[in-house]
C-alpha cells in the first residue's frame, strides 16, 4: 500500500519538517451533520482524521470520549450513517485520509466482509480496532489489506520486545504508539523524553513505518512529542465539543480553532 | 461442537482462549495483553503446584469454611410433592456467599504476583465484599467499583466493603450497574496494571478470569459430590442441579464435578433473571436467545441490539443484572448439556416468600430465582428425583428491597 493516502500525508508533513497531526472525534457528535461540518472544518489543519464509532461500553477510553460517544449515540447515530458521512466527506477532501476507529463488536454486529466492503465504497482508508489485539487480528487485517485498508496495529509501553516484533512484522503502513498505561484521555503522567525513547525503540525496528503517538496529547504537551511522525489529539477536540455545547457557542468554530492551535505548535 | 470427558471444562479451549471455537477469547487493549499473559502464566504455573493447591484447600477449610452443609428441604418438599429437594447451603461460606471462593483465590495469586494492589467489580455486593475481607486477610489494598444504583440497593454489603477498609469508587456511567462496574474496573486496570491486580467478580471477562474464577468456584462441586455420596451410599440415579446464573460462577462451581455425568442422569439448569414481569427487559441473554457478542473482553450471549450496543437490562437482583454471561455457559448451552430457563422478579420473590415460609433458610434474591424453578418443576416429578438448590447468597444484603417488596423482611 505503498501510495496510500495515508502514507502520502506523512509524506507531505515530512518534507515540510513536522509531523503529521491527527486528530479524533466521534461520529455522529452531536448530530451527523454537525459532526461532518466539525470534519471538514478541522480538515483544513488535520493531516489524517480519526473518526470514531461509538459504542456504549466503551473498556478502553476515558470520560471525554465516552461522553461524546454516549451523546451520538442518543442522538441516533447507526453504522450507516457514519458510512454517509465518510462518502460526504470524502466527496469533499478526497485527499485526506479517514481512519475509523472503534470497537469489535460493532464490526461483529455488522459483520466484518459486509463493514469491509462498506469501508471501500465510501473510502475509508484505515481502521483501528481497540479491542481485537495482535494476533487475534491477523485474519481480519489481511482481509484489510486486500480491500486497501490500512489496518492499523497498535503498541503499548507493556508491550514485549518479541511481540513488538511480530507486530511489526504484520503491520501496514502506520503504527500506533500508546504513550503511556492509560485509558483515553488521562493526564501524561510519562515523560515526553521517555515516550519518544520508547518510540524510537519501534522505529528503530523499521524505518520504513509511520509511527504516531496518542493518549494524553494536548496542547501543552503536543510540541514535546514534536519528534514523532505523527500525533494524534483526541479527548481535548472531544472536551472542547462538550464545552461549546454547554456554553451554547459554535462548535465548528470552537473546535477548528483547537486544531489550527494544535497545528501551529509543530509547524 | 463438543465437551471433552476428563478434562475440566474451564481448560476445553484453543490456543485462542475459545470454548468450542467461539465463545470467549480475549479482546482486550494491547496495553493488557502483557499482565493478561503474565496472570495466564503465573496462575498455570501455581495451579500445578502441590504447596500452591495445600494453601488454597487450608483457606477453602479454615477460613471460607468448608464443606458448607448439604441438607434436605423436608418442609418444602413435602409441601410441595413430588421431586426431593435439597439445598447446598453455600452461603453459609465466610461473608455469605461463593463469591468468597474466587476472591481468596484472587488475593493469593495477588500475593504470589507481589502485586499490593488489587481491584474488582461487583453487582451484588458480595464479589466486592469478599475481596474486600480477602484483601485485608492477606494485607492488600482494596479499591471496588461498583454503580451507583447498585450502591443503593445493596447497602449492607458497601458498609461491610468500607468496614473492611476497601475504598468503594462508584459508578454513574450508563445504566449504574454490574455492567458499568466492569467496564470501570478494567478502565482502571488498563492504567494502573503495573502494580495492580484485577479480579473479574464472575466467570466472564478475558478468558484467564474465566478460569481463574471457575477454578475457584469448583469447590462447591467437589463437596457436593462427597457429600451426595455419604448420604445416598452412591450417587443418585436422578439429580438435578438447580442454579442461578449471572456471569454464572455459583452455576460452574456447582456443576463442573457433574458436567461428564450423562444428563438424564444429572441435569444441568441454570436460572437467569427475567426481570419484571411486565417489562421488556430483563438479563436472561442465554435463555431468551440474545445474539453472540463482544462485552468485557469476551465472545458470549449477549443482550444488544442489532448495532452492537450493549442493552439495558432489569432486574430485582442486582448479582444477576448484567447483559452478558460466561462463555463456558454458551459452550454448556450449544452442547445442549445444561438447560437454561429464566425467573422473573415476581417468581423469584415468591419463592423466596415460600422458602423463608417453611424453612430455615434465608436465599438472596439471586438463589431466590434457582428456587423458583425448582418450586416450578419439583411437583411434577417423581418422588426418587433429587432436586439440588445451590443456596448461595445469604439475604441479608436485599433487607431493603425485600421490605419494600413484601412489607416485612
Ligand atoms: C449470591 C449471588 N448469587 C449469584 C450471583 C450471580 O453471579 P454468578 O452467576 O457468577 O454466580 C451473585 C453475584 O453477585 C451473587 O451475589
Amino acid at each position: 500500500m505503498n501510495n496510500s493516502l495515508i502514507n502520502q500525508s506523512f509524506k507531505k508533513a515530512k518534507k515540510e519538517n513536522r509531523p503529521a497531526l491527527l486528530t479524533y472525534t466521534v461520529a455522529g457528535d452531536n448530530t451527523k451533520k454537525k459532526s461532518l461540518e466539525i470534519l471538514k472544518s478541522i480538515s483544513k489543519y488535520a493531516d489524517i482524521c480519526e473518526l470514531g464509532f461509538p459504542h456504549n461500553t466503551p473498556i478502553a477510553d476515558g470520560g471525554q470520549i465516552q461522553t461524546s460517544a454516549y451523546r451520538a449515540i442518543k442522538n441516533g447515530v447507526k453504522i450507516n450513517d457514519i458510512f454517509s458521512i465518510v462518502s460526504k466527506f470524502k466527496k469533499f477532501r478526497k485527499d485526506k485520509p479517514i481512519i475509523l476507529m472503534g470497537y469489535y463488536n460493532m464490526i461483529y454486529q455488522y459483520n466484518e466482509n459486509k463493514f469491509i466492503k462498506k469501508c471501500k465504497k465510501s473510502k475509508v482508508d484505515g481502521l483501528i480496532v481497540v479491542d481485537l489485539p495482535h494476533p487475534e487480528n491477523k485474519i481480519f487485517a489481511s482481509k484489510c489489506k486486500k480491500n486497501k485498508i490500512n489496518f492499523i496495529q497498535l503498541i503499548s509501553p507493556t508491550t514485549s520486545k518479541l511481540r513488538l516484533k511480530k507486530i511489526i512484522k504484520d503491520s501496514h503502513d502506520m503504527i500506533y504508539y500508546i504513550s503511556m498505561l492509560s485509558t483515553t484521555g488521562g493526564k501524561l503522567k510519562v515523560s515526553p523524553k521517555r515516550i519518544i525513547q520508547e518510540y524510537q525503540k519501534i522505529k528503530k525496528q523499521n524505518k520504513s513505518k509511520n509511527v504516531v503517538i496518542g493518549f494524553g496529547i494536548t496542547e501543552k504537551t503536543i510540541k514535546l512529542l514534536k519528534k514523532a511522525d505523527g500525533l494524534v489529539v483526541g479527548s481535548a477536540i472531544c472536551k472542547e465539543i462538550t464545552k461549546s455545547i454547554k456554553k451554547r457557542q459554535n462548535t465548528v468554530i470552537n473546535v477548528t480553532n483547537v486544531v489550527r492551535k494544535l497545528k501551529n505548535k509543530i509547524k | 461442537m463438543k465437551l471433552k470427558k476428563n478434562i475440566p471444562l474451564i481448560d476445553q479451549h484453543d490456543k485462542f482462549g475459545f470454548w468450542g471455537g467461539k465463545f470467549g477469547g480475549s479482546f482486550i487493549p494491547e496495553t493488557l495483553k502483557k499482565p493478561v499473559e503474565d496472570l495466564t502464566k503465573e496462575f498455570h504455573k501455581l495451579r500445578k503446584k502441590r504447596n500452591f493447591i495445600k494453601k488454597r484447600d487450608f483457606y477453602f477449610k479454615n477460613y471460607v469454611g468448608s464443606p458448607t452443609s448439604f441438607i434436605k428441604l423436608e418442609n418444602l418438599s413435602s409441601h410441595l410433592g413430588g421431586a426431593q429437594i435439597w439445598a447446598k447451603v453455600v452461603s453459609e461460606a465466610n461473608g455469605g456467599a461463593h463469591k468468597i471462593y474466587n476472591a481468596t483465590v484472587h488475593a493469593l495469586i495477588c500475593k504470589a504476583m507481589g502485586k499490593k494492589y488489587i481491584v474488582g467489580d461487583t453487582g451484588a455486593g458480595y464479589a466486592g465484599k469478599m475481596l474486600s475481607m480477602a484483601a485485608k486477610k492477606f494485607g492488600l489494598k482494596c479499591k471496588i467499583f461498583m454503580g451507583a444504583k447498585d450502591i443503593k440497593r445493596q447497602k449492607p454489603n458497601c458498609d461491610a466493603m468500607r468496614r473492611n477498609g476497601a475504598e468503594i469508587v462508584p459508578v454513574y456511567s450508563g445504566s449504574q450497574t454490574l455492567v458499568d462496574a466492569v467496564s470501570e474496573c478494567m478502565r482502571y486496570w488498563v492504567s494502573n496494571c503495573d502494580n495492580t491486580h484485577m479480579c473479574v467478580g464472575s466467570t466472564v471477562g478475558p478468558n484467564i478470569f474465566v478460569k481463574i474464577c471457575g477454578w475457584s468456584t469448583a469447590q462447591i462441586s467437589r463437596e457436593l459430590k462427597i457429600q451426595l455420596k455419604k448420604e445416598f451410599k452412591k450417587i443418585p440415579k436422578k439429580i438435578k442441579l438447580i442454579n442461578c446464573v449471572g456471569g454464572g460462577s455459583s452455576a460452574y462451581g456447582f456443576w463442573s464435578e457433574f458436567i461428564d455425568y450423562d444428563k438424564k442422569h444429572i441435569e444441568l439448569i441454570g436460572v437467569e433473571a427475567g426481570g419484571p414481569k411486565k417489562s421488556k427487559l430483563h438479563a436472561a441473554p442465554l435463555s431468551r436467545n440474545a445474539k453472540i457478542g463482544i462485552l468485557h473482553g469476551a465472545a458470549s450471549y449477549v443482550c444488544q441490539n442489532n448495532e452492537g450496543q450493549i442493552q439495558d437490562t432489569e432486574s430485582i437482583s442486582a448479582g444477576l443484572d448484567y447483559p452478558g454471561v460466561s462463555p463456558i455457559h454458551c459452550f454448556l448451552k450449544d452442547t445442549k448439556r445444561a438447560r437454561y430457563t429464566y425467573a422473573t422478579d415476581e417468581a423469584a420473590l415468591n419463592a423466596y416468600k415460600m422458602v423463608t415460609k417453611f424453612e430455615k433458610l434465608n436465599p438472596s434474591l439471586e438463589p431466590s430465582h434457582a428456587f423458583a424453578e425448582a418450586i416450578k418443576i419439583a411437583p411434577k416429578l417423581s418422588k426418587d428425583t433429587i432436586l439440588i438448590v445451590n443456596s448461595c447468597g445469604d439475604a441479608k444484603k436485599d433487607r431493603d428491597i425485600l421490605k419494600d417488596r413484601l412489607g416485612k423482611y
